[in-house]
């Protein structure tokens, strides 16, 4: 099915449209707006974005393709990002990784057993001072210990409905 | 522990310091309109030329000489483009800024547009910054409402648009070619330069680009006069004070202003508190940002030559030179974000190079095969050499890969590989030597966190 953008969120492409001299330029922008609506980056919302924009699909699909904030596949509803750059390395982050492993039961890249949460691996995320952290959906959790991090999921995993079908459960990817 | 100025810094700490009541009770603001109603923006130039400010995003030119290099009679419109992409591993400076004083950066934009007579400015913030995304977007509202954004600033008829935008998860991004691709909706991959971004930068116009904290300090430099505000440094032609950062294994990480010209280990164990543990003593700081060359304690400075920059600190530790960008040059590395990496006695530093590298591999944009293909190579052969799979003659192989990587390049992605890879293995070669003959303890790395979390130790 074709994707369309919501009404209230078209009000914002307008005004977009209006900060830049060219219309491409509001690619970055909206590919996150459709990706907010949608969860993921599908192949309709890159016609959608070509459309809208009057760009050819190839150069929109490049753009996904370079920038790791666009999930490419669709994530569950909640994407948890660990960094595992050095100073956060230096302060445990490999150990909230294989813990997050062990309480999702998947590796980075992939989605829990229950469907809630997809685990990713982030590159530096400009916390160094506040580490080890991860960011969770927008927001950011620093100066972790493993018991904070269990109290934040259990916090989300009550408040997410679980998906309602494999079909919905994101790929493993 | 030293109780420096707080300029740059002055609002942090203030309750709601993110609001434009709070920020215009404690002066936001009063230099903007200064600047408009009552300086010509020759005055401001001057005053920024003679600040002495070097660039705060890691390359450390001098700002108002970049001003400078707009063309002249160009009927193009200007554009100022703010680098608020922070993604250097280790440094987490601007986003400071934006969080707790997203006024300031504001009205250094607002002051930097009338100086170079942009009438539109973008600001590019990384997607993961949300708080930072958000205050800015809320600064610029109140500033819009109350008239300080608009047609005419202080009755001024200069008219000023600023808008954020925003990334999407590149740190190529920061390098100022690529951030400008990246603002006109393509890959951001980096530009050739010549033309220079002065020259010809966002959609095809004189574009200045600079980083969060060296716009931030406008106000202050317009405030203080240039001369005074470069006073504040401890050091010639590098002038005032900055957000210094320090990670890793201190007792107290986090951003610190100070002086331009303290000393790494002023920045270690006055301001971070010293080090974590104190049974493991500091073995090696990675000074500004993960692709500055490493510095360890144990290595004197020799500068006999009196003619020498580093002469007065002959014979010296190399934490003891001060923070500069031309002293840190002389020392063989660089002064990059200015966020220090501290590391103590328990740390392999081939563990390190695999974590950088395994950074640098992921974030080669894969435009220019020696970095593509460089990158992939020094994360393969460090994984070998961590997981015991490594050679004797690996070591040399590192060191050629990087050397093929160097200067050939469009971008300084290679060199920032190539250069703290270089480092590491010429401070502590017998660690990569030792690791080709039986590899490291695993996960070594992860073992020196494991007492601080989650209080399983």
């Amino acid at each position: 099915m074709a994707f369309t953008l919501s009404a209230e969120s078209e009000k914002i492409v307008d005004e977009l449209l209006k900060r830049y001299p060219t219309k491409r330029a509001v690619c970055l922008p909206l590919l996150h707006l459709c990706q907010r609506q949608n969860g993921w980056v599908s192949r309709d919302v890159i016609d959608y974005v070509a459309a809208r924009l009057e760009l050819p699909t190839s150069e929109v699909q490049g753009v996904v393709t370079f920038y790791t904030m666009y999930h490419q596949h669709p994530v569950a509803p909640n994407v948890v990002w660990v960094c595992r750059t050095l100073s956060c390395e230096l302060r445990g982050a490999r150990e909230v990784q294989r813990h997050l492993e062990q309480r999702f039961g998947c590796k980075a890249g992939q989605t829990s057993r229950d469907g809630k949460f997809t685990l990713k691996t982030a590159e530096c995320l400009a916390a160094c001072g506040q580490a080890p952290m991860v960011q969770i959906n927008d927001a950011y959790h620093e100066n972790l210990t493993l018991a904070a991090l269990d109290r934040i999921l259990d916090e989300l995993a009550a408040k997410t409905a679980a998906p309602a079908s494999d079909a919905q459960r994101a790929s493993h990817h | 522990m030293p109780d420096f100025a707080k300029v740059i810094s002055s609002r942090y700490g203030i309750p709601e310091s993110h609001t434009l009541r709070v920020a215009e009770q404690h002066g936001a603001y009063a230099e903007a309109r200064r600047a408009f109603t009552s300086l010509a923006p020759e005055q401001i130039t001057a005053e920024v030329k003679d600040a002495s400010i070097r660039g705060r995003g890691g390359a450390g030119f001098p700002a108002g000489v970049k001003w400078g290099f707009l063309p002249k009679g160009n009927t193009k419109p200007v554009y100022l483009v703010i680098n608020a992409d922070e993604g250097e591993p280790g440094t987490f400076k601007d986003r400071t800024l934006m969080e707790l004083d997203p006024h300031r950066l504001i009205e250094g934009c607002m002051i930097t547009m009338r100086a170079i007579g942009a009438h539109v400015c973008y600001i590019y913030v990384r997607c993961e910054l949300v708080l930072s995304i958000d205050r800015l977007n809320a600064a610029i509202e109140e500033a819009k409402k109350r008239g300080y954004i608009g047609n005419a600033p202080f009755g001024v008829s200069h008219p000023i648009s600023i808008y954020v935008h925003t990334g999407a998860g590149a740190y190529i991004c920061g390098e100022e070619t690529s951030l400008l691709n990246s603002l006109e909706g393509l890959r951001g991959e980096p530009r050739l330069k010549p033309p220079f971004p002065a020259v010809s930068g966002a959609f095809g116009s004189p574009t200045i680009v600079n980083n969060v904290e060296t716009i931030a300090s406008v106000p202050d430099i317009v405030r203080m006069g240039g001369k005074a505000w470069a006073g504040q440094s401890r050091l010639p032609n590098d002038g005032g004070t900055r957000l210094y950062g320090v990670s890793g294994h201190v007792k107290k990480p986090g951003v610190y202003e100070a002086p331009v010209g303290l000393t790494l280990r002023e920045l270690i164990y006055d301001l971070g508190g010293g080090m974590l543990h104190d049974s493991r003593p500091l073995k090696a700081v990675i000074p500004g940002g993960s692709s500055t060359p490493v510095l360890r304690p144990d290595v004197m400075v020799s500068a006999p030559d009196p003619k020498h920059p580093l002469h007065p600190w002959n014979g010296k530790s190399t934490i003891d030179v001060p923070m500069g960008v031309d002293t840190y040059r002389a020392l063989g590395t660089m002064l990059g974000t200015c966020c220090a990496i501290v590391m103590d006695s328990s740390v392999n530093m081939v563990e390190v190079a695999r974590n950088l590298m395994h950074f640098y591999a992921h974030e080669s944009c894969g435009q220019c095969t020696p970095c593509r293909e460089g990158t992939g190579w020094l994360h393969d052969v460090l994984n070998n050499l961590c997981e015991g799979r490594g050679k004797p003659e690996d070591t040399a192989l590192l060191v050629d890969i990087a050397n093929n990587m160097m200067g050939n390049t469009i971008c300084a992605f290679a060199d920032g590989t190539a250069m703290p890879m270089l480092g590491l293995i010429q401070q502590f070669r017998d660690e990569f030597i030792a690791a080709g003959k039986g590899g490291v303890q695993p996960r070594s790395l992860g073992e020196t966190a494991r007492p601080l979390v989650g209080g399983r130790a």
